[in-house]
């Protein structure tokens, strides 16, 4: 089989060509932000807001408004009620994220359920990315370029407020500004996001490659760029496979990012599974044939004995 | 009691001023009309069992804990200007943070100098020196590039203290510096405080191990909610106030 043929022919259909920028757009954007999110520990977070938007698509179709509105106000409204919740009541923060979350979701579910001409639950749920409108592909390009420029603008800030927000706050930076940030890009990319993979698989997008990233590096820049070549590689795979496999766009998509993690987690050098177990029979055949090595250094995490009531 | 003149550069003003401080934790309190002066260019430890209430202090002068009471002046002035004007340092305490983050020890020195720099931070290239200089100055210049997880308790410690060296702040909070850190790291550090405190730095170290104090400290605070003593470690750690400080135990912090 001749390998150009075969990548070019998907292109002659307008939606597939369509459907492949608006993967590649909500994979980019998605990717760079997960490389913040998974550091500030906002995994379940992400998985909130892009439940919490249902009610907010389904409203926009039947208003008439464009989709990215109707989620992005609910997006950055769920976010607003969590952080309420949480100020005013002593709950832990993944209780009042639950609550939340559900109570949104079932919401949309609701309003879907009470108007079933207009909406089609199933593509909201899963995505619709060939059928998505030459509308809809602007207003996803639009937003991901607006979420990606804020991000790369400000992202020294945002890289200090995950690893250490004290210090910010010392030196006299918002946190609180820069936190409430971060949150309002998630929700702009979860609007990205859905429509490429759809509301309930739009937190892999928002995971995963941060995840896969943070198994090969220890820099943080190269997280960014091993993220976002990752995950558009598996962008384009997804589209592929899903044409010529005939399988749900989305489902390939996070598919592909999914094996993509697997392979890291099992493979790389130095850290995967393989390479670990194989250090640990090393080591084992090792002492079991000559005497144990002096132990290292004291380990760091020996804590210093208190000397007082002498 | 008067406030010192927000005069920086005249009469040298007091590093940190504290007057009748009250904060409680759901009506429990944890700093009770606490006053303290200390004046610049001093190390002054600070001692008290868990729950004293360091951890509070600490928190209210850096305006992470709103007080109920009293005032706050560093250098003359409220704590929301010093810290704008990058005058104060925090070191973490070791579990606070996350030593598997993909940072490296140059970039964690660098974010010292964030204050100082426009809104995306991007360091100029005599900010990139004063990152040289403080990594060089703790001795880690040739580890600069290493992961920070992947630096040795002492290493670590000396990481965040060259950030605040990079940051040019005039007072360094220290909390449980010497946790997790072995004898001949905790010597290095004692040097380089000393060095820090000669070029006319302020430091305040909160911890519950007093062997090192009168090695380091010009003066020490004995808290429990209150200051029980001030003075020179000699007159501070005498038996009769440990016994005060240390036998009424607070509770867990």
């Amino acid at each position: 089989m001749d390998i150009l043929p075969w990548l070019t022919e998907p292109l002659q259909y307008g939606f597939l060509t369509r459907a492949l920028l608006v993967t590649l757009a909500a994979a980019v954007v998605s990717a760079v932000l997960s490389c913040w999110l998974i550091l500030m520990g906002w995994s379940l977070m992400g998985d909130a807001v892009s439940h919490a938007v249902l009610p907010g698509v389904a409203l926009a179709y039947i208003v008439g408004i464009p989709f990215s509105i109707g989620a992005f106000i609910f997006g950055a409204g769920a976010v607003a009620l969590i952080g309420a919740v949480r100020a005013t009541t002593k709950l832990k923060p993944d209780t009042v994220i639950g609550v939340v979350f559900t109570a949104l979701f079932a919401a949309g579910l609701a309003i879907v359920s009470s108007t079933p001409a207009q909406v089609d639950l199933m593509h909201i749920l899963f995505g619709n990315v060939l059928g998505v409108t030459s509308s809809e592909l602007w207003q996803v390009l639009i937003l991901g370029a607006v979420t990606l420029a804020v991000v790369l603008f400000k992202r020294r800030d945002l890289t200090l407020l995950a690893f250490d927000r004290t210090h910010a706050h010392v030196i006299g930076l918002n946190t609180r500004f820069l936190s409430a940030l971060l949150l309002g890009l998630l929700a702009l990319s979860v609007v990205v996001g859905l429509q490429a993979v759809g509301i309930i698989l739009v937190v892999a997008m928002l995971i995963t490659p941060g995840a896969t990233a943070f198994l090969l590096t220890r820099s943080f820049d190269h997280m960014l760029v091993l993220a976002v070549g990752i995950t558009v590689a598996a962008a384009v795979a997804g589209v592929y496979a899903s044409y010529y496999l005939d399988i749900s766009t989305g489902a390939a998509v996070v598919l592909s990012q999914s094996l993509v993690f697997t392979a890291v987690y099992l493979f790389a050098r130095p850290n995967g599974l393989l390479w670990q177990q194989r250090r640990r029979r090393i080591r084992r055949r090792r002492t079991a044939a000559a005497p144990p090595p002096p132990t290292r250094a004291a380990s760091s995490t020996t804590a210093a004995a208190p000397l007082g009531k002498s | 009691m008067s406030l010192p003149a927000p005069a920086r550069d005249s009469a040298p003003a007091a590093a940190l001023h504290v007057t009748d401080l009250t904060v409680t934790y759901n009506e429990v309190p944890a700093l009770d009309a606490v006053d303290l002066t200390l004046d610049s260019g001093l190390i002054c430890g600070l001692i008290g069992v868990n729950g004293s209430g360091k951890s509070t202090l600490f928190k209210t002068l850096m305006g992470l804990v709103e007080p109920q009471a009293g005032s706050i002046a560093l250098f003359g002035m409220p704590h929301r200007q010093a810290r704008r004007s990058g005058l104060v340092a925090y070191m973490p305490q070791a579990e606070d943070v996350d030593w598997n983050f993909p940072v490296s020890v140059n970039d964690v020195v660098a974010m010292g100098r964030y204050g100082h720099l426009g809104a995306t931070r991007r360091l100029r290239q005599a900010d990139h020196a004063a990152v040289g200089a403080a990594l060089e100055k703790v001795g880690l210049e040739s580890l600069r590039k290493r992961q920070i997880g992947e630096l040795s308790g002492g290493q670590r410690k000396r990481a965040f203290i060259a950030r605040s060296i990079a940051q040019e702040a005039q007072l360094l909070l220290l909390d449980e510096p010497f946790a997790g850190v072995d004898r001949s790291s905790e010597a290095t550090m004692t040097v380089l405080l000393k060095e820090l405190r000669d070029e006319g730095r302020s430091v305040l170290v909160s911890t519950h191990n007093l062997a090192g104090i009168p090695e380091l400290c010009d003066t020490a605070v004995l808290l429990h909610q209150r200051v029980l003593a001030h003075g020179t470690p000699a007159d501070v750690l005498t038996s009769e106030n440990l016994a005060r400080a240390f036998g009424t135990m607070g509770s867990d912090n």
